[in-house]
């Protein structure tokens, strides 16, 4: 990883006329050049590289061994759960009998396929304890978006779309993203002493203009909100709804189950809990579980079996319309689901046990080197600050930047925004201790040079591909695109 | 088997350093009667071969792979070089996260931004984004992006346009109090001049129209630039099928504001409908108003070139509610594949195939309509997809086909008028053979 020898240029740089990865086939049919005759067409695409198959190979292969990834090392980010993937789902998602498949193939030719989601769907279902689902959603924030567009045409429904979301402070950013582009006011909760939301504030801010409450649990700190059924109790009381965001489940799946702590909707990141590849930012997969009042409700169209024949229903008038083109990223769920028959009942349990024990095994051994500002118990993730190395001028920017140097990647940074300098770390279940304690000794070598020596902090990487990036350059300046 | 490389030893050790003496007690903050007292309702755990038995069966049930296929209408089916494949497959790729670390994240990085050139020398627009979620969203994005850029609430969109884009449109736009208005065809297959004229006014803010349209017929976009333009509104066009941008005038060129579109043509495989990609591109002056992540070129320590995720004041991590959208991260992995595949097709491979699809949908066409009775329902150029209007009910004519092993094209009878015609779709994959299978089949059953 991390050739620093060759500086790859772009592909653009490397192009020369004439040179091509691709021949295209000669054409079987007759030629008839007068076809496009009246429309507009273009000379040349100007700028389109033109190399060698040798050259794609050879920039792809190297820009490769910039990148850090699951597959190297420890990927500590919190809230994102970046657990190994195992290879068999790839190999599983690239069966030609399913990639093969066009979306709009006759239901009788796709079968195997429309088995196959509802096994998810029903899979998943019990996971959670929800009652209706839809594998949909392009990614978590879309999840959002589809769950909130059902609690809003619900209240429609009763005659009310109602004006305001309640969201804690410590909320991932998406949460009152999609309340706003779901026509919504955001009024925010802030967090008590513990990092949670306490029912006196709640009890305060819900009324009946609230359409519903969107909560992380367990919250971005890692704290489980304990009184998760008299908060449902509170919303439900006022006629809302209460909305999970289900980013933190690899904490709980196989313990406990969101529908029966009264949840009334939540999505799922199959990226996350469900062992998926990011890819570098996407493709993920947002499902959406709600109870029986807001399956009307769903995304169409919704996969029901008859004498085991699977049918895509369209004829759903109470239904919020579609959300994205076909069903959702059909080869993600294909991984997904390849995951969850793996490890079975025992194994989803063990998931979030080993997730939990690995955050708390780190927790413990970075316990006042690094300031824990809520000192409730966490779950799958624990958030530290920089506090104590601010004392010599460092900051959670400089720390993780020096982590690269032991090979290592850093922790979600400055999030959640209720902690000042925040280092949030979320290791999963699939590090082994030898892993954890790298990330644990570098981390206190960390805090000695913080001490020791900050100038070496402030001023990492130093052994990486490039150095530290200025980004405030890159927004001032915006360079989006290679020009000759 | 649940990839956890922890031994029973360790746990041990490790619970005990915690103070704890079972792995339950992690768990002491969950209420007691919250927690599950029985293991999930799931199937037992399966082996790695079981597995793969298990899900090639089901590969099996799929019988799609045994007809001769002619759809498309959003879907494309074209040849993947195996360079793409072999690449996007490897780790380095596949695993990492968004690229938060630019440090040691320059390839994902660096790939971003070339694809981010490639969709600007497509579209013929200055900016473009890392990708959204897929071309229906993209739709749904751009109008909302024309919305907030005009401070207009009456958005145009054409009925030509794929009909799954404009439901999104219609299930995105309904919450925002925004009017959607459908714009009529002619008999070209393209959008009528005098409907749009009508259709236009001072409160518009958008014009949403997609070319190749969901005819397949090639919109004159520089005559509803001049339009749309007169009356201050902006111009969005949607494509589906993105090769026709290796032959066809660039929509930036021509006068569009936005284009975005459907990426799944460039590499990736059909899939069942995904995952794919959305891409757009804009003019610079409405950057700050383009949703998603956005890569930009700058300097690291030693003055050497890099490159970082920027302009994130438009996002929701920072700016929460008041954010251009909700998206977050995107199809990094499939746009990674889209790069690959148009860096390997380069200049004159993307224009040769382009051409090819055109030559190969033109003798379908011609073909088709030798035969008593089909008709080519629009006059409109097109460019790999086209109309027929046959003498029965699709829904009957297509079911014969089936029966013979071929799949003749999509109904279009949810267009009031044209419950006799379907969407013909012909690529670089329909050899000269299986047009004539197609051209014998259709003989045999009318």
């Amino acid at each position: 990883m991390m050739i620093n020898v060759i500086r790859e240029p772009l592909i653009f740089e490397i192009s020369s006329p004439g040179k091509t990865a691709f021949k295209v086939p000669e054409p079987d049919v007759p030629g008839q050049k007068d076809v496009l005759a009246g429309v507009a067409l273009r000379e040349d695409i100007d700028g389109f590289p033109e190399v060698s198959e040798t050259e794609i190979s050879r920039h792809f292969t190297r820009l490769s061994q910039t990148n850090y990834c699951v597959d190297f090392g420890i990927y500590p980010l919190g809230s994102c759960t970046m657990k190994y993937n195992p290879k068999i789902n790839e190999k599983i998602a690239s069966l030609p009998g399913f990639t093969q498949t066009h979306p709009l193939a006759p239901e009788g030719l796709v079968q195997g396929n429309l088995e196959l989601m509802k096994l998810l769907e029903n899979l998943l279902l019990e996971i959670t304890g929800m009652e209706a689902i839809t594998l949909q959603p392009a990614a978590g924030a879309h999840g959002e978006l589809t769950g909130m567009m059902m609690i809003r045409a619900c209240h429609e429904a009763q005659g009310h779309p109602r004006k305001y979301v309640l969201i804690p402070d410590s909320a991932h950013g998406t949460n009152p993203s999609s309340a706003h582009i779901c026509g919504y006011t955001v009024k925010e909760i802030k967090s008590n002493d513990h990092g949670t939301i306490s029912l006196e504030d709640l009890a305060r801010l819900m009324d009946e203009e609230v359409a519903a409450l969107m909560l992380t649990n367990p919250n971005t700190l890692g704290v489980f909100e304990s009184d998760i059924c008299q908060i449902a109790d509170i919303v439900h009381s006022k006629g809302g709804f209460l909305y999970m965001d289900g980013a933190n489940m690899n904490a709980l799946a196989g313990i406990t189950r969101p529908g029966d702590m009264k949840v009334d909707v939540m999505h799922l990141n199959l990226h996350k809990t469900f062992s998926t590849p990011h890819g570098g930012g996407g493709p993920g997969s947002g499902p959406v579980a709600v109870t029986k009042i807001l399956e009307p409700f769903l995304p169409v169209p919704v996969i029901e079996e008859k004498d085991s024949f699977y049918h895509l229903n369209y004829q759903r008038p109470r239904s919020i319309g579609r959300v994205r083109s076909f069903y959702g990223q059909f080869l993600v769920a294909l991984k997904a689901l390849a995951y969850i028959l793996t490890l079975g009942p025992e194994g989803i349990k063990e998931m979030a046990e080993i997730a939990v024990l690995n955050s708390n095994y780190i927790r413990k051994n970075l316990e006042g080197l690094y300031d824990l500002k809520y000192d409730a118990p966490t779950l799958h993730e624990c958030v530290f600050s920089d506090k104590h190395q601010r004392e010599y001028g460092v900051t959670n920017l400089d720390i993780s930047k020096r982590l690269l140097d032991y090979g290592l990647h850093p922790p979600t940074m400055s999030f959640p925004l209720i902690v000042h300098g925040a280092l949030m770390i979320e290791p999963t279940e699939t590090e082994s201790r030898r892993d954890l304690d790298l990330f644990i000794e570098a981390m206190k070598a960390i805090a000695r040079e913080a001490k020791e020596n900050p100038e070496l902090l402030k001023t990492a990487p130093h052994v990486t591909y490039v150095r530290r990036l200025d980004e405030v350059q890159a927004a001032r300046n915006p360079i989006l695109r290679w020009e000759k | 088997m649940s990839y956890i490389p922890i031994s029973n030893d360790d746990r041990q050790e490790m619970l005990a350093r915690l103070g704890l003496d079972s792995a339950e007690k992690l768990f002491n903050s969950i209420p007691e009667e919250n927690r599950l007292k029985n293991l999930l309702n799931l199937p037992a755990a399966k082996s790695e071969p079981e597995l793969l038995d298990y899900f090639e069966e089901r590969s099996r049930k799929n019988l799609y792979d045994q007809y001769i296929s002619f759809l498309g209408g959003g879907a494309y089916d074209h040849f993947i070089p195996a360079v793409v494949d072999y690449l996007s497959s490897r780790s380095e790729f596949i695993s990492p996260y968004t690229p938060y670390q630019p440090e040691v994240s320059q390839g994902t990085l660096q790939v971003i931004f070339e694809y981010q050139t490639l969709i600007c020398q497509l579209t013929g627009l200055e900016i473009a984004n890392a990708s959204l979620y897929d071309g229906a969203t993209g739709a749904a994005e751009a109008v909302l992006m024309a919305h907030r850029v005009k401070d207009r609430k009456r958005l145009l969109v054409a009925s030509t346009v794929n009909p799954q884009y404009r439901q999104v449109i219609y299930t995105y736009g309904k919450n925002l109090g925004l009017e959607i208005v459908e714009l009529p065809y002619d008999q070209r297959g393209r959008i009528e001049a005098r409907g749009l004229e009508a259709a236009l006014n001072d409160g518009t803010a958008v014009l949403l129209c997609q070319s190749p349209n969901y005819f397949g017929v090639i919109e004159d976009i520089e005559s509803l630039s001049k339009a749309v333009h007169h009356q201050g509104a902006m111009l969005a066009v949607a494509i589906s099928e993105p090769l026709s941008l290796g032959l066809l005038e660039a929509p930036g060129k021509l006068g569009a504001d936005i284009v975005t579109g459907e990426g799944q043509s460039f590499g990736l495989p059909l899939s069942y409908g995904g995952p794919y990609l959305g891409f757009m591109a804009c003019k610079k002056e409405f950057v700050r108003q383009l949703p998603g992540r956005i890569v930009g070129q700058t300097v690291d320590a030693e003055g050497r070139r890099g490159f970082v995720l920027t302009l994130s004041t438009r996002e929701q991590h920072i700016r929460r509610e008041k954010a251009t959208s909700n998206i977050c991260t995107n199809e990094g992995h499939c746009a990674l594949r889209a790069t690959i595949y148009l860096e390997t097709l380069g200049r004159t491979g993307l224009r040769d195939l382009a051409w090819l699809n055109v030559q190969k949908a033109a003798y379908a066409r011609e073909q088709l309509t030798l035969i008593p009775g089909i008709k080519s329902k629009f006059s409109g150029e097109v460019f790999n997809e086209f109309v027929l209007e046959f003498p029965d009910s699709f829904e009957i004519v297509g079911q014969k086909l089936e029966a013979r092993g071929i799949l003749g094209g999509l109904s279009l009878k949810e267009f009031p008028g044209l419950e006799n015609c379907a969407l013909i779709t012909v690529t670089e994959k329909h050899s000269r053979e299986k047009i004539d299978l197609y051209v014998q089949a259709l003989k045999e059953v009318l």
